[in-house]
């Protein structure tokens, strides 16, 4: 019951404000619905710590530790993207009246994706996970093609065909575990449930299986982002309205990795965590690479913004290979952390690109004297998410190196703090472009309201604490890296 | 026991499925190329129908209409519409000539057969040792995608995709569970339907679309 609500929630919120889309001020029933789901989770977070798993619609929902993590990332990020995402639309009536009808749909999509989502994560099937992945980017395309620019355009275009590419791989692999189950007797309807998979897992056939899961890596990595099929990321995360580019890169992404996770748990008990461990090496070891050289020579915030995920996806990558509960634990942390850091980033680059009319990086200048809240709000961001104390990120990346440590991945963890160092002064010397310097003109700046900067600093003080202080969070984490390590 | 009739029209329609993938890499007019796809659709309808029929399999059959109503009449037509939008039809340069493509796809044929060696093993059925065709259909419809430039041909790239792997899981498991079908099916539609909507408004914002001129976003 309880699951049926996180998942009907949102739902509701966008069909009410579709209804009642004449009135501006309706697009706050969403926000409500959202701090109802993460409100909801939370309870569920601790229901499921300390009473067990529960499940709903007759099974067909299940939430674990696990999954009841994840929505509380899903409704916070959720939620502060529908907050500003208010914010963001009125900015783009504002230049363009004839915007208020698409604003409509627009928050009838964001709801959409929100669902499909928290099903994605709350499915106990595999397979209908995989169907509410898909989901998520048949509803998304038309939000990163929101403007009908022709950049957001292109955009789309090789988000949907690079995605549905890839999530048709992560089918096939679901296929082939769906192949190892039937054959060790699993009655066919329950076949895919993934309690059931995890049950028969030593019995099922090791080689098809590690086809299957290199598929899954394959198809699930493409819209987690990983090299080699990240080339739609930079692109849909920059175009798309700057909500729209929070929820992707601070949730979706790591919902698909979520599917990796699940999938991993499967296939190390049939083959053992080898097999895992030096595929996830390698498209983590890949992924940082490609982030730290392209982030060098970025020219544009936004996409230095979405590069900066490709990173962070390689560092959960590589955390997951060590696959040890301590990594996971860190992993999730991390998901978490990033997932704020980075959609208050975002979110603030909405505000600085409303404000200043550009995503050049050389075009913007003094942000913390022109505009102190903003240029405060990225600079800050910026520092959590370059993974320095007092941020969370910082304990989580820490974490996932030790954990690396201490399974012999040492190297590899040697090599990614390598990246981050590279990573770190390119995205230190762009900042600075951006941030610093003397304010050459007088113009008097309006500062953006309360309402919108108030998430924002907010969203960075629970940031800084769930890194001092990570109590609220150390026990669901660890039963959740408990229930996809053996 | 496996019935001559039974296994030879079996055989008859996964060959058509491959068949219509390679005609698919030949053909450079849109009409004739969504003709094709309808065809493989149909195929793979039949592949459903007869292995449904076979094993007395009531959930099989739905998936078999499924599949006959959605890929191999609804997503065509679709397709057409997009098709005749578009000012000439015809591919006007693809990036690999046809001649090679062909040759490609008899390679890619090759390494279907040999790289799911892995699957047939496993399955050890004479259904399932046609298994390969549907990859060779899979890895067919990657190469439209990356040497095919028209927005109606990367469309129809990703079915041939999607076909190869519904083609591998009939084969060897008589699909996935029919509601499982379904809902993949129903997310693939919608799938096709947003390129659709995109591929007009590519056309409206860009003329004639080549997507290798897609070229507004890089680094």
């Amino acid at each position: 019951m309880v699951l049926l609500m996180i998942l009907i929630a949102p739902l509701l919120g966008g069909v009410i404000s579709l209804l009642f889309r004449k009135d501006v001020r309706i697009a706050w029933i969403s926000v409500a619905t959202n701090a109802f789901v993460l409100g909801v989770s939370i309870w569920l977070a601790f229901h499921v710590v300390t009473r067990g798993v529960v499940l709903g619609a007759g099974g067909f929902l299940r939430a674990d530790a696990l999954s009841a993590f994840m929505v509380i990332v899903i409704g916070a990020i959720s939620l502060m993207a529908s907050w500003l995402g208010i914010s963001t639309m009125a900015h783009e009536v504002a230049s363009n009246p004839n915007q208020r009808a698409h604003s409509a749909t627009y928050g009838v999509l964001v709801q959409l994706f929100i669902v499909a989502m928290v099903l994605a994560v709350l499915a106990a099937n595999v397979a209908v996970m995989w169907v509410a992945v898909e989901a998520t980017t048949v509803v998304t395309t038309f939000l990163v093609g929101h403007r009908r620019t022709k950049g957001a355009l292109e955009a789309s275009w090789k988000y949907i065909v690079i995605c549905s590419v890839g999530i048709a791989l992560a089918f096939f692999g679901t296929v082939l575990v769906y192949l190892c189950a039937l054959r060790v007797g699993g009655h066919s309807a329950a076949a895919l449930n993934w309690t059931s998979l995890v049950s028969v897992a030593r019995h099922l056939n090791p080689s098809v299986m590690r086809l299957g899961f290199g598929l899954v890596v394959l198809g699930y990595g493409t819209k987690v982002g990983l090299v080699p099929m990240h080339s739609w990321l930079p692109d849909a995360h920059s175009q798309a309205p700057a909500p729209i580019s929070a929820l992707m890169s601070g949730v979706l992404i790591t919902v698909a990795f979520y599917a990796i996770l699940r999938f991993k748990a499967i296939v190390d008990l049939a083959v053992g965590p080898n097999f895992s461990r030096t595929l996830l090496v390698i498209v983590a070891l890949l992924s940082l690479a490609l982030a730290a050289s392209l982030l060098i020579t970025q020219h544009d915030y936004k996409r230095m913004l979405a590069y900066h995920s490709i990173e962070h996806m390689g560092l959960i990558a590589l955390g997951a290979a060590a696959g040890i509960p301590l990594a996971i634990a860190a992993v999730l942390l991390h998901i978490l952390g990033h997932g704020l850091a980075k959609s208050i980033l975002f979110l603030a680059s909405g505000e600085i690109m409303a404000a200043e009319g550009t995503t050049e990086i050389s075009e913007v200048h003094a942000l913390l004297e022109r505009r102190p809240i903003l240029g405060g709000v990225f600079g800050v961001g910026l520092i959590a998410l370059l993974g320095l104390p007092p941020f969370s990120l910082f304990s989580s990346e820490l974490l996932m190196a030790r954990a690396e440590f201490q399974v012999g991945l040492g190297w590899a963890a040697v090599a990614s703090i390598v990246a981050m160092v590279i990573i770190f002064f390119a995205v230190v010397g762009h900042a600075r472009h951006m941030l610093l310097g003397a304010n050459v003109s007088d113009e008097v700046l309006d500062k953006p309201p309360n309402w919108v900067s108030g998430p924002l600093v907010s969203g960075l003080v629970i940031l800084a604490l769930i890194g001092v202080l990570a109590w609220p969070l150390s026990s669901l984490l660890s039963a959740a890296a408990h229930v996809v390590t053996p | 026991m496996i019935g001559s009739s039974f296994y030879s029209m079996l055989s008859l329609a996964v060959g058509s499925v491959l068949v219509c993938a390679i005609i698919a890499i030949w053909v450079s007019s849109t009409r004739l190329l969504i003709r094709v796809l309808a065809a493989q659709g149909f195929a793979l309808g039949i592949v459903a129908l007869v292995l449904g029929v076979h094993e007395r399999d009531l959930s099989l059959m739905a998936t078999a209409v499924v599949v006959l109503a959605i890929k191999g009449v609804f997503m065509p037509l679709m397709l057409a519409k997009v098709g005749s939008r578009s000012l000439t039809n015809l591919e006007p340069k693809p990036l690999v000539n046809i001649p090679a493509s062909l040759a490609g796809s008899a390679v890619l044929i090759v390494l279907a057969f040999g790289s799911s060696r892995v699957i047939t093993t496993f399955v050890n059925t004479p259904i399932g040792a046609l298994a390969p065709v549907g990859v060779a259909t899979l890895l067919i419809g990657f190469f439209v995608l990356v040497a095919r430039r028209k927005p109606v041909f990367q469309m129809v790239g990703l079915m041939l995709v999607d076909n190869g792997i519904d083609l591998v899981a009939f084969l060897c498991s008589a699909g996935v569970p029919f509601l499982i079908e379904l809902g993949v099916s129903l997310d693939v539609l919608l799938a096709v339907v947003v390129l659709m909507v995109l591929a007009q408004r590519l056309a409206s914002e860009f003329g004639d679309l080549d997507v290798g001129d897609l070229r507004e976003l890089h680094d």
